[in-house]
């Protein structure tokens, strides 16, 4: 059953990432074709979760891969915010290329199908979890809105002609935005790292890999939140984003089999 | 009743012609009185006439003779291609700049300084409509056509809402000044206006507080080098727009992290495709024109047979109420619901006849066949007597 809203999803999240590039070339009809994909997507994935929470006897995403299928959903549930407003569309030729191939990996790993049972509790789950998803979801949209000022300091740098022709949001917006968000997301990251530590304490379990990474995340985003106080800026504070995202990435993808395991 | 325009605009006439044809919004309104039921738009690309007459051919001599002085330089046109052109010109798709804005209202003005009737009336109303839905459902009007305008865009590119944004303007160029008119009417103050000789210790210190440089002076050397900027910004992002030839600012401040350098050519390469983006949007509301033109001349072309679309139904009902009446004795023993419902089926069987006869006239006279149904229809029907 849950296989059957995948497909939709993983298709309209691709038609959007194609629509988005059209859009960049040609602002219009396929800008609008993409943004009725991420709505028809993320409506489609929505009911792939539900139906994996009905079927499941619990938090139904304890596995690498389920979690990375939610993780999906939070990215694209954020976009969908700001990617209905008209400047911030080019934010999903980054957000939705990205959605699509998560979603593909989460196929790969078995996290789109019925759950299995776990063997944790689910506040614990859903209060560990659930916030490090949203924080890494908030930290995708940075290094989404940090890359869209990348390439809009390109165009002014280049005196780009078409520059008012395919209007993107402005920089000190995209800057203000990008701090304001990976505000908002530092918090859940730490509330989320905290409740996985205090149960690793009680259960004198042992720390592993992903939980090191993600510590490092956690200081590199600090980081950034305090350079940001302290006057950093434009393209240095973009890099630096655009790196706490690799470290996401890496978290997401690279090492939580172990510890999932 | 005709439709008549006589006009001239920039496409016809330098602006010395169009200068002794131009009239303030009085003079129009009596040359609208002078020619009966007319409307006179005057602005400075144009001066164009439009009259609803019987006589088309006086109404035309009538407007010709108001714009004598321009004679060889007008345009004439009538009916299905005057409405048509009316309608371009309110959606600013023959304007100098096309998709420029201000022509609407201009339109707007002259229709309420007008003496319209009916036909003139309804044609404005449908031309304000068309511009507004053409401004609506393309982007033909959202891009910048000059170079002070596109200078502001720019900011808007930078600073995202330029509320507070400080502008720092050197020299006192007509350009300059257009410049930072734009960026104040969007919020920014100037918060220094220097010259070439001002101090350049002082036009330095500026640079900490500023978020716009506009210059525009004659000095034949650079004014700011890209030294001093990167010395007293104090790491503040900067737009510098250099209006000046030969240029005042180093473009070696181009290359410095933050500094963001547009020079004329730059502005213009910006403003040209621009242009180029509303010539291709002018395709998509050159249609959106044309579908609301058809449906004025749909609606002009009707008038024709309204007439006798009107006798016909006079005509039919003036039947049905004499057999209904002739009916009495019987219908007299019926109730008040059954004589309703008699009352009903008889409507609509004459309703229903007269549908599609009134459907053909109406589409025939769209295809200018209308006055031939019409008199048919008259001849038919017997309705001669009541033309």
């Amino acid at each position: 059953m849950a296989e059957l809203f995948f497909w939709p999803a993983l298709l309209f999240y691709g038609e959007a990432a194609l629509g988005y590039v059209g859009d960049a070339r040609h602002p219009g009809a396929a800008g609008r074709a993409a943004l009725w994909g991420v709505r028809l997507g993320w409506l489609a994935q929505t009911a792939l979760l539900v139906v994996q929470a009905a079927r499941d006897d619990g938090f139904p995403w304890s596995t690498w891969a389920g979690s990375l299928d939610l993780f999906v959903w939070f990215v694209v549930s954020a976009y969908l915010f700001w990617g209905s407003r008209r400047p911030y569309r080019l934010l999903g030729l980054t957000v939705m290329p990205l959605a699509a191939a998560l979603l593909i990996v989460s196929r790969a790993g078995g996290g789109t199908g019925d759950g299995e049972p776990s063997h944790y509790s689910n506040l614990f789950l859903v209060v560990h979890v659930g916030l490090v998803l949203v924080a890494f979801a908030g930290f995708t949209l940075v290094a989404g809105m940090s890359a869209l000022y990348l390439w809009q300091e390109r165009r002014l740098k280049q005196r780009n002609a078409t520059i008012l022709r395919r209007p993107a949001p402005s920089l000190a917006t995209l800057d203000g935005l990008a701090f304001r968000l990976a505000a908002y997301s530092l918090p859940a990251l730490t509330l989320g790292i905290g409740v996985g530590i205090g149960r690793l304490v009680n259960r004198g379990d042992s720390v592993d890999a992903l939980v090191i990474a993600t510590c490092v995340t956690w200081f590199v985003w600090a980081s950034y939140l305090v350079l940001r106080v302290r006057g950093l800026a434009g393209r240095r504070a973009a890099y630096l984003a655009l790196a706490g995202f690799l470290l996401v990435i890496v978290v997401r993808l690279a090492l939580p089999a172990t510890h999932f395991a | 009743m005709h439709l008549v325009l006589v006009g001239t605009s920039h496409h016809h006439a330098p602006v010395e012609m169009r200068e002794r044809v131009a009239l303030d919004p009085e003079q129009a309104h009596a040359l609208a009185e002078q020619l009966g039921e007319a409307v006179v738009l005057s602005t400075c690309n144009r001066t164009e006439v439009y009259i609803a007459a019987d006589d088309a051919d006086e109404a035309e001599r009538l407007a010709v003779a108001a714009l004598a002085d321009v004679e060889p330089a007008l345009y004439r046109l009538r009916d299905r291609a005057a409405a048509l052109h009316l309608f371009r010109v309110a959606a600013g798709l023959d304007s100098l700049v096309p998709g420029e804005g201000e022509i609407l209202g201009q339109v707007r003005a002259a229709h309420e300084h007008g003496t319209p009737g009916l036909l003139l009336d309804r044609l404005f109303r449908n031309a304000l409509h068309a511009g507004r839905k053409v401004r609506t459902q393309t982007a033909i009007g959202e891009s910048p056509s000059s170079v002070s305008a596109a200078a502001a865009a720019l900011a808007e590119q930078v600073f995202g809402d330029l509320d507070g944004c400080r502008i720092l303007m050197i020299g006192t160029g007509e350009v300059g000044e257009q410049a930072a008119r734009n960026l104040r009417t969007r919020g920014a103050e100037v918060v220094l206006t220097a010259n070439s000789k001002t101090d350049r210790v002082e036009l330095a210190a500026q640079l900490a507080t500023v978020d716009v440089v506009v210059s525009s002076t004659s000095s034949p050397d650079v004014v700011l080098d890209a030294e001093t900027v990167e010395r007293n910004r104090r790491g503040r992002q900067l737009l510098l727009i250099d209006l000046a030839v030969p240029r005042d600012l180093d473009p070696a401040i181009h290359e410095l992290d933050g500094c963001f350098l547009y020079d004329i050519d730059d502005l213009q390469a910006i403003v040209v495709e621009t242009l180029a983006g509303r010539r291709s949007e002018a395709e998509r509301a050159e249609t959106i024109v044309a579908a609301e033109a058809e449906k004025f001349h749909e609606w002009h072309a009707s008038l024709d047979v309204v007439p006798a679309i009107a006798s016909l139904r006079a005509h039919a009902e003036e039947i049905r109420e004499a057999e209904l009446r002739k009916a009495e004795p019987v219908l007299g023993r019926l109730d008040e619901s059954q004589r309703s419902a008699v009352e009903s089926l008889t409507a609509q069987i004459v309703n229903k006849l007269l549908h599609l006869p009134t459907v053909r006239m109406k589409q025939a006279a769209a295809a200018a066949d209308g006055v031939i149904y019409a008199d048919a229809v008259r001849h038919l029907f017997g309705l001669e007597d009541e033309r």
